[in-house]
């Protein structure tokens, strides 16, 4: 089994060759490449979900340990999915095969691996649905493209749906929107009818059916931890700050990645936003179940991410509080803006989401009632009720990352620019093939953003490391700002890798920075702890 | 392999005809029986497929988004690429279907010296299923004055501006040209292009190939191997009249063109080419995004095993009540 490898050096990393090989795909047994996939998901994971055929696995062995009837039972699982889901009956159906999307994964431009070109991937499945659902590929068998399910063929759909994000890119750029992140999240689906999840996936999910999150931070952890920061902005502000947990009758249920409850930088995040809960006065309040915006049950099936969300809004519903706020997170904001209310809605039993500070309405919220923190930041700044001093943050050079999930599953573009505009004065983008609604993912998303996995990550990451690269070398750039828990966890390890000397940060990890608070002390150190240059920054 | 496959089975069709016609003289079998089974075949096969499309369930609302998002009045939302309205689906829909707007998106990442990896923009494959496709639709629709009497003006409309740099009689329509250059293009890059080669299956060149053919067997008949126009009228009037007749002496190269067109109506359905229906249909282009006004109802929703709050209270209850967090059951 692979373990935390280190992957080869960049040099020799970015040589890759992007010419397929001559012998076709279909004839292309899969090679399981150290580095490139994770660890089988153990036991006592799926146990804890009661999810089927728990058993310790990897997937280096020969020996998957499969049901005797497996194939019965994938090919049960497709015909059930073609019903249930018109994205895959329909994607199943009408690719053309022109490539459109073949350069667009970033697997694919970091790696040149051809089954990493989106098309490649959805043949993979759709090879095996010809074979067993279509009249063409019945009697023309190979001919029309059609191949049998064997063991070799699972494991390759194993292999290659755990090397894609689902970040949608392929999606934008196909003229019918076929979306592989789709036809990834049910191919990840029928995998999981056999047990064959990751470990660095199915612990998070058993995690947080336990605990609310992710790193199954137990209630007085997170409080603790959270009194830490508290702590640490005293420190920085001279101001302690408050905040409450679990307090029924708060106006707002504030509800973030838990990655910000943690590690570095997610913590200067989540320092930020306290700064400025408390600067506004916000009625706000934790809960310590709901303490999980992420979901990883998305990156095992849908119906344990509907699990993983019941408790968004019955927490806010034990609470009373009037609507939710959600933090800085990607595939967090792709489930709260598409899927959240159509899984546990209507949520009836909270108001329209009305920013007490400004008034403004959140129209866009009105149904669902949860409202993005950018959104939220924005309006306050374009009202004036914040009082900003970029200048901290001039020791910064700043580029942002928009995060796949928040491109392409939502759309919010301009909300984190005009936030970091307001609060930095060096802002520079990347060149406009690699953001917006065609960023590039930070190459460890979808729940690949484990240790044994380095080589592949570094390579799905090469993409949009490579734009910062551009941005540093022209601007000098030295801060890839984002709006994603996970980029925060990963992108640090991208930047060390491909681009030594940027950091990551979090957009209200700038905010925090730069907001002035009432009675605070002589500002000489940014959330980091580290010593502010001298105003007006070094250059 | 798959292109050597899919051309012997179009020059295996095209020595059917004549053997079928010059031949045994099937020419009833050829010019009216054929007809009505492949029109059959096409609109019972794509019906079909449609109902099968629609019958499965939609059950979240995944737009890809493409642009800005409607939030705060003072941004400024793009309202094609991520729509909130049932008029900004249509206007996206009409943008994708009408002129490939996805598509005119293509970029080519090119990985140079540096390592730089650069996003060119890329027009040609747009370019070509522009032109393959309006030509395609043009000829199509031109194709109406052999069904109709009179011949609509909108028809004689169209005639005139296909033929509009008109050099000698007979007419030198523009889209014979184009639909052949188009074809040739798309076929050079399923060829040429790595990538686009391997990905490629024997039913991506048999459209190519089947529908290169249709062309050059029309283009032949026009300009170099004439046939009897009058006849041709009087077959295909006869078959929308249901009062089918077969003329003689016309050219066994018509046989040959329309049984190419019966091929490609029959083969429709089974193929690729059901994309025409199936882009309407495409969830990810079809719905607003507007999850967050309106609530997405799921018609296979089930009820699912969760953890509620009274489990987790009982699991942590002492210590949350040691650190202070409130508490249900004391
Ligand atoms: C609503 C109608 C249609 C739309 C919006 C549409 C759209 C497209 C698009 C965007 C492509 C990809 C670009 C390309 O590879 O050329 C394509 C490919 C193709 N379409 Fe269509 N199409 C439609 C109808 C048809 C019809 C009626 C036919 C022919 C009978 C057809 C035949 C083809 C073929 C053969 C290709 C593949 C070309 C290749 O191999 O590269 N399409 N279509
Ligand atoms: S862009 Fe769409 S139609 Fe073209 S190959 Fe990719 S998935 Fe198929
Ligand atoms: S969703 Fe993203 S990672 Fe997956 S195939 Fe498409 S571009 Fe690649």
């Amino acid at each position: 089994m692979a373990t935390k490898g280190k992957p080869p050096k960049p040099e020799e990393l970015s040589k890759i060759d992007y010419t397929p090989p001559k012998r076709g795909w279909m004839d292309t047994p899969v090679v399981f490449k150290p580095g490139m996939y994770c660890h089988g998901t153990r036991a006592k994971y799926l146990e804890a979900v009661g999810m089927p055929n728990a058993r310790d696995w990897s997937p280096a062995e020969e020996d998957w340990k499969l049901p005797p009837e497996w194939k019965e039972i994938v090919l049960k699982g497709i015909k059930e999915r073609l019903q249930k889901y018109r994205t895959f009956h329909v994607f199943m159906d009408i690719c053309v095969r022109c490539g459109a999307c073949a350069d667009k994964c970033h697997f694919f431009l970091g790696g040149g691996d051809p089954k990493n070109m989106p098309v490649l991937r959805a043949e993979l499945l759709r090879s095996v649905y010809r074979k067993y659902f279509t009249t063409a590929g019945k009697f023309f068998g190979k001919a029309a493209g059609a191949r049998e399910l064997t063991e070799d063929v699972l494991k390759e759909l194993w292999y290659y749906y755990f090397q894609c994000t689902e970040c949608r890119r392929c999606s934008l750029f196909c003229p019918y929107g076929i979306d592989q992140a789709e036809i990834t999240i049910i191919g990840r689906e029928l995998l999981n009818l056999l047990g064959l999840n990751l470990d660095w996936i199915m612990g998070p999910v058993a995690n947080s059916y336990r605990t609310g999150n992710h790193l199954g931070l137990e209630p007085h952890t997170i409080k603790a931890n959270i009194e830490f920061m508290i702590d640490d902005i005293e420190t920085i502000t001279g101001i302690r700050v408050e905040t409450t947990f679990n307090r029924k009758g708060a106006e707002i249920l504030f509800v973030a990645p838990s990655g910000d409850l943690f590690g570095v930088p997610g913590n200067y995040v989540a320092m930020g936003e306290l700064m400025l809960f408390h600067e506004i006065g916000l009625d706000y309040t934790w809960s310590t179940l709901a303490c999980e915006g992420g979901n990883f049950g998305f990156f095992t099936s849908m119906e344990m991410a509907k699990k993983l969300y019941y408790k968004i809004y019955s927490e806010a519903k034990r609470l009373g509080v009037k609507w939710i706020l959600g933090g800085e997170c990607g595939h967090q904001w792709r489930l709260m803006n598409q899927y959240l209310d159509t899984w546990w809605g209507p949520a009836d039993f909270l108001e329209e989401p009305v920013s007490p500070i400004t008034g403004t309405k959140f129209e866009n919220a009105k149904g669902s009632k949860v409202v993005h923190i950018t959104e939220f930041t924005a309006d306050l700044i374009r009202h004036g009720k914040l009082k900003l001093d970029p200048s901290r943050n001039d020791h910064l050079r700043v580029t942002f990352h928009d995060s796949c999930n928040t491109s392409r599953a939502m759309g919010i573009f301009e909300e984190p620019r005009y936030i970091i505009k307001n609060v930095c004065n060096h802002f520079y983008e990347m060149p406009e093939s690699t953001i917006r609604e065609k960023t590039f993912c930070c190459g460890s998303g979808s729940g690949l953003n484990a240790g044994e996995n380095i080589e592949l990550r570094m390579r799905g990451g090469f993409p949009r490391a490579n734009a910062v690269k551009y941005v540093k070398e022209k601007f000098g750039v030295n801060m890839l700002a984002n709006i994603c828990a996970i980029d925060r966890a990963a992108l640090p390890t991208l930047m060390d890798y491909w681009n030594p000397g940027v950091g990551v940060c979090g957009v209200h990890e700038l905010v925090g920075n730069a907001l002035v608070m009432k009675g605070e002390i002589e500002r000489t150190l940014d959330l980091r702890g580290e010593p502010l240059p001298g105003k007006g920054g070094t250059d | 392999m798959g292109i050597l496959f899919s051309f012997s089975v179009v020059v295996a069709i095209i020595l059917l005809v004549i053997a079928g016609v010059s031949g045994a003289g099937l020419n009833f079998l050829f010019g009216v029986i054929f007809p009505y089974i492949a029109l059959l075949i096409f609109i019972v096969g794509v019906t079909y497929r449609v109902v099968q499309w629609g019958s499965s369930a939609v059950p979240f609302r995944v737009p890809t988004t493409g642009g800005q998002q409607t939030s705060l009045p003072w941004i400024k939302a793009n309202k094609i690429d991520n729509p909130t309205t049932s008029y900004g689906v249509i206007f996206r829909m009409l943008f994708e279907v009408l002129l490939f707007r996805s598509l005119f998106r293509n970029t080519k990442s090119e990985l140079r010296e540096g390592p730089m990896l650069v996003h060119g923009s890329e027009k040609l494959l747009w370019l070509a299923a522009i032109v393959f496709h309006y030509s395609f639709l043009i000829i199509l629709l031109r194709h109406m004055r052999f069904f109709t009497v009179p011949v609509p003006t909108p028809i004689e409309f169209l005639e005139f501006i296909d033929s509009f740099f008109q050099v000698g009689a007979p007419l030198v329509y523009i889209t014979n040209f184009t639909i052949v250059i188009a074809l040739l293009y798309l076929l050079y890059r399923r060829l040429a292009m790595p990538q686009i080669r391997y990905i490629s299956l024997p039913s991506d060149y048999f459209p190519l190939f089947l529908i290169l053919a249709i062309a050059i067997t029309g283009i032949i008949m026009r300009y170099f191997e004439k046939v009897d126009i009058v006849g041709v009228k009087q077959i295909t009037m006869g078959l929308v009249s249901f009062r089918p007749v077969i003329p003689d002496n016309i050219g066994v190269i018509f046989y040959i063109h329309l049984t190419l067109v019966c091929t490609l109506f029959a083969y429709f359905p089974f193929s690729k080419l059901v994309h025409m229906a199936g882009i309407f249909l495409s969830p990810t282009r079809n719905l607003a995004n507007n999850n967050r006004m309106v609530r997405h109802v799921n018609p296979w929703d089930y009820p699912v095993k969760v953890r509620s709050y009274q489990e987790y209270e009982d699991e942590f209850r002492d210590k949350m009540k040691k650190s202070g967090i409130p508490v249900e059951k004391e």
